[in-house]
């Protein structure tokens, strides 16, 4: 499959990510919005991991190239793991202290 | 076309779709709903480069835990789409538009690299994906920031209890 397929594929992702956080005014789905963006990254991270892959196999049959590719994936996910459960707090926190999940009532952290 | 070429443009075309519904829909928890669709589509991309770890981390880390603790957030504050706010159309018109401006600046830019023309990536084929190649790199190589990741956890962990309780 060639690795432009997979850059396409990733940037509509990526940008459908970016429209929902500056369209929508819900906290919830913003934060949605960012996962997505971070999913989008971590499918790029192992399209290219295998397409180092596939070019370092011509010469090397037992070629590992790429393995660093697909752990940064994992730390990706465990980093969004702990981002999500501290942030779904503040949600919480906000919605407790305002009784709404507007993203606009983030501006009082201004004064 | 081949099977894989089949699978592809389908996983391609359901993840597109579902991540747009979670823009569309109203209600809070179909917008969850889509995006577990998401994530289902994006394992099924993890599967066919074989990377069979990652597809498997996936639906347990993103499509079950995650997932579910935000639809048990929704449910706790019980939303209904009649009180959501909305934006008004100039802000969401120049929403659209700027992200549309950035996808087109970067696909613009992967047009013309002549670097990425004639690169393939491997799919249905080479297991550095595998649990066995992973895990031996993660312990061997990745052991100090994989035990790092335990402490990032646990302050995690403390900053949402902190932050959760009343007061």
């Amino acid at each position: 499959m060639p690795i432009q397929y997979y850059i396409y594929l990733c940037l509509a992702l990526f940008s459908i990510g970016i429209i929902g956080a500056l369209t929508r005014r819900n906290v919830i789905i913003v934060f949605m919005c960012i996962e997505l963006m971070f999913n989008a990254v971590n499918l790029l991270l192992v399209a290219f991991s295998k397409m180092h892959l596939a070019a370092a196999t011509i010469a090397d049959k037992a070629s590992t190239v790429g393995t660093d590719g697909q752990l940064f994936v994992f730390f990706i996910m465990v980093v969004a793991a702990a981002e999500v459960s501290v942030g779904l707090a503040i949600i919480v926190m906000l919605f407790r202290n305002t009784h709404s999940v507007d993203i606009n009532f983030l501006n009082r952290l201004k004064n | 076309m081949s099977t894989t070429e089949i699978l592809f443009f389908f996983l391609s075309a359901l993840a597109l779709f579902s991540a747009s519904m979670v823009l569309i829909s109203k209600n809070p928890v179909h917008s969850v709903l889509w995006l577990v669709v998401t994530f289902f589509a994006i394992s099924g991309h993890y599967i066919l480069l074989n990377a069979q770890f990652l597809a498997i981390v996936n639906i347990i880390v993103y499509a079950g835990a995650i997932m579910v603790l935000f639809l048990f957030v929704i449910m706790l504050m019980n939303l209904n789409q009649q009180n959501e706010p909305q934006k008004n159309f100039w802000m969401k018109l120049t929403g659209v538009i700027s992200g549309g401006c950035f996808m087109m600046v970067l696909v613009s830019l992967v047009r013309q690299t002549l670097d990425m023309q004639s690169k393939m990536a491997m799919t249905t084929s080479g297991d550095i994906g595998l649990i066995k190649n992973l895990g031996k790199v993660l312990f061997s190589d990745y052991v100090v920031p994989f035990e790092i990741t335990s402490v990032l956890f646990l302050s995690a962990m403390i900053g949402a209890i902190v932050m959760g309780k009343k007061d």
